[in-house]
């Protein structure tokens, strides 16, 4: 790489090059600004501990970590957070932010993925009406695209999280199936243990469950080894209530189990898969609310000119990604150009804000492009 | 330009080391000038590099030695996708490690990585903040962690008496190289049972990135001759 290079450009760092850049960012801004964004410039060094504390270990190996005496921080790896926190300082709702700067990530020996390049984007807070705001973000997203040539697709992470509120099972279950929705190999896993595996899981843990049923707990634990370190035998002996309860819970109907699982490979358009949703709630009653939102969706995307009938819808799209998106998703790729990163991405996080919000809450919703990746798919001469 | 074979400067590591060059008819000598760690090897083109074995991995992937002794736990924390830039020749049989997971023994409700998982859950909504998981070989378990999908903890490192750490309260488990398991038993933990990360040895390692000379790649095939080693493929 070049000096004057950067992600996806070659010499647009000096002259020309960065002058194309700079209006391609201008024209960006200009278009995501149009509904009255306010422009804000988060610090790129954000608290690692933040960060830490939302996304766990694993962003350690994905954002460059630097310290000095007074606290470990973060090189910004994108945008969501620092703008949640900072409109969480400013507290008026509802609100609306554009912004573009340099985000960074770790990348592994041997890529040839950038460490740093650019995310230009709008955030939406506080909207009531979700489906407006979302149609308003991807419209306002494919504007500025500008017809280069790229797949938009959609997602609804709302469909698969109603999908297992719908399950008829305990609460633990559910919050544990929610938990793991962003790691499939895990999430089908727990499908087994709570439905097809459930008896083996039950011998596994006859001793315990016996000791818990025979009142002789305490002192398997005590008998185990010393209670050291912060988790407590009360702690422990609350699990293996847990376990009991778990036992004693009926498996999940294998029936419900491959509705979910069909749920969440349903593929098509968005207009055309509308029905097919519409039938899952005979098998998973409690999707109706999610199904609504999503109708409502379609009809706020038709009013601002996007064709449900046109636009590609796949219910796992999302699932691998990031995990704080928990409704509406989207991704914009490049067409025929697998070495381009997806051009815009984003979505709906409305539990997120409630994770940083301490509890309180807000409807949001955004989305970016990367100007680099897209100067580099359109040649400079977006249409 | 000669072969240079990196071995570790001290301990039993150097012993064994020497023992077993020696009894494939590689003749190690030490010959210290004052606090100078020096060597010599009883081969033509061959260079005695005597150096801590936690620095022989990072000179071999820098192609500074062409050989070198060190633990395969050494290379993989310190070497990503080491496979890329090392080839492992031998395995020489001694300096046993294996990196585990473990967790207090009492925890009598957690005897799985999935258990680890769902008590860590629990624990951070009772604690406000993740399980913590002291360790040095951040790397490897931070990988091993991701491949059982564990969510809610955080590592903390930890360079010494790691299994210290949960009576210290700095950690709730720890990763840590055992060799026998007393150490645990005294501080009251339990390995897991899927909870191996790796199984570690004394192992000799070749460079890809290292000049391979027409010279170093001679003494290369005679080395290879002794130890009974098929001739390393160094193309990357």
């Amino acid at each position: 790489m070049v000096v004057a290079d950067r992600a996806y450009l070659k010499g647009a760092r000096v002259g020309a090059g960065l002058a194309a850049l700079e209006a391609e960012v201008a024209r960006i801004l200009s278009v995501l600004g149009q509904t009255g964004a306010a422009r804000v410039e988060p610090a790129a060094l954000q608290p690692a501990e933040v960060l830490l504390d939302l996304y766990g270990e694993d962003i350690r190996a994905r954002a460059f970590v630097t310290r000095d005496d007074r606290a470990e921080m973060m090189l910004r790896p994108d945008f969501t957070v620092p703008i949640v926190r900072l409109h969480m300082a400013q507290g008026v709702n509802p609100a609306r932010y554009s912004y573009c700067g340099p985000v960074w990530r770790r990348q592994e020996f041997g890529s040839d993925r950038p460490r740093e390049y650019l995310q230009a984007g709008l955030e939406i807070f506080g909207e009531g009406a979700p489906a407006e705001a979302d149609a308003e973000v991807l419209a306002l997203i494919g504007e500025a695209l500008a017809g280069a040539p790229v797949s938009l697709l959609t997602g609804d992470m709302g469909l698969a999280i109603a999908g297992i509120e719908a399950l008829e099972t305990s609460a633990p279950r559910r919050a544990a199936l929610r938990r793991h929705l962003w790691r499939p190999a895990r999430f089908q896993e727990l499908l087994h243990r709570f439905g097809v595996d459930q008896a083996k899981m039950t011998v596994r843990r006859a001793a315990l469950i016996e000791a818990a049923q025979s009142g002789t707990l305490d002192a398997m634990i005590a008998e185990a080894g010393a209670p050291v370190g912060l988790r407590t035998a009360e702690e422990v002996m609350g699990r293996v209530e847990r376990l009991v309860a778990e036992a004693v819970t009926p498996p999940l109907d294998p029936g419900k189990v491959r509705a979910l699982e069909a749920l969440m490979a349903v593929r098509g358009t968005c207009a055309s898969v509308l029905a097919t949703l519409r039938d899952f709630s005979r098998d998973l009653p409690g999707l109706g609310t999610a199904i609504d939102r999503f109708e409502a969706r379609l009809a706020a995307f038709a009013a601002r000119g996007i064709d449900p009938a046109a636009l590609a819808f796949e219910a796992g799209f999302g699932r691998t990604t990031l995990e704080y998106y928990d409704g509406f998703v989207f991704g914009a790729i490049a067409e025929g150009r697998p070495d381009l990163p997806p051009i815009a991405s984003g979505g709906r996080y409305d539990a997120l804000t409630e994770v940083l919000g301490q509890g309180q809450g807000m409807p949001a919703v955004g989305g970016i492009i990367r100007p680099e990746a897209l100067l580099a798919l359109t040649g400079g001469s977006p249409q | 330009m000669t072969l240079k074979l990196g071995v570790p400067s001290k301990g039993r590591l150097q012993e064994a080391t020497i023992e077993w060059f020696g009894a494939r008819g590689i003749t190690i000598t030490r010959s210290d000038l004052g606090r100078e760690y020096r060597g010599t090897v009883s081969l033509e083109g061959v260079e005695l590099v005597l150096l801590s074995a936690a620095e022989v991995p990072r000179e071999l992937a820098a192609g500074r030695l062409h050989l070198g002794v060190t633990g395969q736990d050494l290379v993989h924390e310190e070497i990503p996708r080491w496979s890329e830039r090392l080839i492992e020749m031998e395995e020489m049989g001694f300096g046993h490690a294996d990196l585990i997971i473990a967790v207090p023994a009492f925890w009598v409700d957690v005897t799985s990585m999935p258990d680890l998982d769902a008590a860590a859950a629990a624990f951070r909504q009772i604690h406000g903040h993740r399980l913590r998981v002291a360790t040095k070989y951040h790397h490897l378990v931070r990988e091993f962690f991701r491949q059982h999908d564990i969510a809610d903890y955080q590592l903390v490192d930890s360079q010494g008496a790691t299994e210290g750490s949960v009576k210290n309260l700095t950690a709730e488990a720890v990763a840590d190289i055992t060799s026998t398991g007393s150490t645990l038993r005294d501080n009251h933990l339990k390995i897991l049972e899927d909870g191996l990360v790796l199984r570690s040895q004394a192992t000799l390692f070749a460079s890809r990135a290292a000049p391979w000379s027409p010279e170093s790649r001679r003494a290369l095939r005679e080395i290879c001759a002794r130890i009974g080693s098929a001739a390393p493929d160094l193309a990357a």
